[in-house]
Order: C-alpha cells, then structure tokens, then sequence
C-alpha cells in the first residue's frame, strides 16, 4: 500500500515538473501546397499571412509591412473621440506599451477607423496626451477603406460605421509574428487577457523569425 | 454558577448588537448612497475614469484631486447630466478637445448615488449628496 502510495505521489511531482516551451497556435485560413525541393516533391502548409499595407503614424512618417519584417507586433482598431471601450482598451494597451517600449522588436499599431475626424496632427495631440514618445506605439491614419479592409479580412476584427460614438468596433488585441501570421487574439477591455497577452508576447519573440 | 455567567455574556453580547446596528438614519441614507453609486461607477463611469479613479493620463481626468471636486461641487450634477465640453483643470492638469459624453438617462436621484460614491472614495471624504441637492444644482446649469 505505501509503495503505491510513493509512486502515486512520484508521478504527480514528475509530472508537476514537466514544462514543455509553449508554443502558440497559428490561426487563419491554411493550404496544403505541393512543391518540389530538390527533384522530390513535397507537402508543405502554407499560412495565411497579412498582406502589404501602407499607413501613416501619428508623426507622419509612412508605415509598411516591411518595417515590421523580423518583429512582432499587437495591433488594434479605435478612434479619438470614442466613448465606449476604447478609453478601457488604451490604459491596457499602455500596460503592453511600457513592458515593450524599449524593445525595437516589438511594435504596437493602433489604427484609426475614423479617419475623417483624426488626421495625423489629432493623432500626435492624443499620443501625446496619452503620454506616448518614441517610436514603439504607433497611431496609424489610412484611407477608410484600406483600414476596414485590412480589420476585417485580414485582422478577422469587425468594424463598422454606426453605434456608440458613430462607430461600432470589437476591442480585440490581434498579436502578429515575425512572419505576418496571426498569434492570437485577445479582449482589450480584459486586463486578464492582455496580462496573458504580455506573457504570449515573451514567448512568440524568442521564436525564430524563419 | 455557570448559567449565570454564560446568560452575563450573552446579555452583553446583545447589547453590542444592538449598538453597533443602531446606525442613525442619516447613516443609513448615506450607505444605501454610496452602494447604489458604487454600481452606477462600475456602469457608467469606470471604463474612461478607472477602477481607481485614477482617469487616463492627460486624456481624462482622475477624481484625486478633492480641492477640485469641492470647488466645483455645485456644477458636478450638469457635467454628468448634459455632459462637458469646456476646457477645466484638474490637478494641475488641463483637459481640452475630447469632451465628456453626456448621461442623459441618469436621473436624479442617480445622479446623486454616483456623486456620492464619487467624492468619498479614491481618498475624498465630502459626505452625502442628496437627490433634492442634485435636483437644485440641476436647475442652475447653463446651457445643455
């Protein structure tokens, strides 16, 4: 009986111990591809990834996809003047803001989906009323349609001109890797979900970037 | 010997009781207040202000700053009712451009729930705010 009782009470330590690196899930539409490496032909999954972009950040500096080749990013959808969410969502992005802000690797994108009312100079007023400096998080203006377009298809977050504030918009924290695929998603409006997102972050930039 | 001193602690057991439940009305009035606000903060106020109070860097303000708070006492009830748009400074800092939407469903007695959790938390102690006090602020606020 007692030594049932030690291998019983080995197993669980054993396993308590075990701890595996955790490795986030890869999310998007995935195809099965067919190539030919080397004479022989190969099976391989190809992921969706999020396509060519070109915004402007709060210090009217022209933003693309390549200068975020070999970084990851967490990205985000808000306007100025809302009255609903997104107020609750910047405090917990400055929490992402203030682990990352030194890191050049790391990158936070909040795009406007009101870019009528925040031009690039109403942009900047806020970023600074917010306390941003540096070149970590940046505020990006784009024509409406490419904004929508690229939340929706690409970012899989819905946004739409009605509601609240004449905007309706889901206050998800989309995290990016280091090759445009799509990490996670996590509820802004949650400092649960965003704490989880600073430790996913850790892990995802360790990855390798090949 | 024993029953005697049992019932001795009993009785002053009840005694106890009965003091410490014997809020006076005024009491009372201010706890069911303050709960009632508590709620109404967690609804309408805590995604902009904070959990704490604390507002949102130079984007909104905290409600630390009780000197203001007093001061402006009076005008508290139309801020919540029609909402603000001029410019204030609270805590040495300035607010300007962004403007605080209105709670135009809030009633009265709403109104003063809210603005009495307000002023007694986050480290202000300014006591009840009552409906009829907020009802008479509310007739005195310049424009909508």
């Amino acid at each position: 009986m007692k030594r049932i009782f030690y291998c019983l009470a080995g197993l669980v330590l054993f396993t308590a111990c075990h701890h595996a690196d955790p490795t986030l899930p890869i999310y998007g539409k995935r195809e099965l591809v067919t190539k030919t490496v080397n004479g022989k032909s190969e099976e391989d999954t190809v992921y969706a990834t999020i396509p060519a972009f070109s915004f402007v950040n709060q210090y009217g500096k022209t933003i693309t996809d390549k200068d975020l080749d070999g970084k990851i990013y967490v990205t985000d959808f808000f306007f100025t003047s809302c009255p609903s969410i997104c107020p609750g969502m910047q405090r917990n992005m400055l929490t992402v803001y203030n682990e990352f802000k030194t890191d050049p690797n790391v990158k936070i994108l909040s795009h406007t989906i009101d870019p009528k009312h925040d031009t690039v100079a109403v942009l900047k007023q806020y970023a600074d009323k917010l306390g941003l400096s540096g070149d970590s998080w940046w505020l990006l203006y784009g024509k409406k349609e490419d904004i929508y377009d690229i939340a929706e298809k690409h970012y899989l977050v819905s946004v739409d001109a009605q509601g609240n504030g004449g905007f309706i918009h889901q206050g998800w924290f989309v995290l990016v890797d280091k090759q445009k695929r799509i990490r996670g998603s996590y509820d802004g409006t949650d400092m649960k979900q965003v704490n989880q997102l600073v430790t996913d972050m850790h892990t995802l930039e360790k990855e390798s970037g090949e | 010997m024993k029953i005697k001193l049992v019932l001795l602690l009993f009785a002053a057991g009840c005694i106890a009781i009965i003091i410490t439940s014997c809020q006076s009305e005024g009491e009372q009035m201010y706890n069911r207040y303050y709960t009632t606000g508590t709620l109404l903060y967690r609804s309408h106020c805590e995604n902009c202000h904070g959990v704490n109070g604390e507002g949102l860097n130079d984007l909104i303000p905290s409600f630390h700053d009780s000197v203001y708070l007093r001061k402006n006492l009076g005008n508290l009830p139309c801020f919540i009712k029609y909402g603000l748009k001029a410019q204030i400074t609270v805590g040495n800092k300035t607010f300007t451009g962004q403007q605080m939407p209105a709670q135009g469903n809030l009633t009265s007695i709403e109104i003063a729930e809210v603005l009495t959790y307000v002023t007694n938390s986050f480290g202000n102690k300014i006591g009840l705010i009552d409906a009829p006090k907020v009802n008479n602020d509310l007739a005195k606020c310049d424009g909508e």
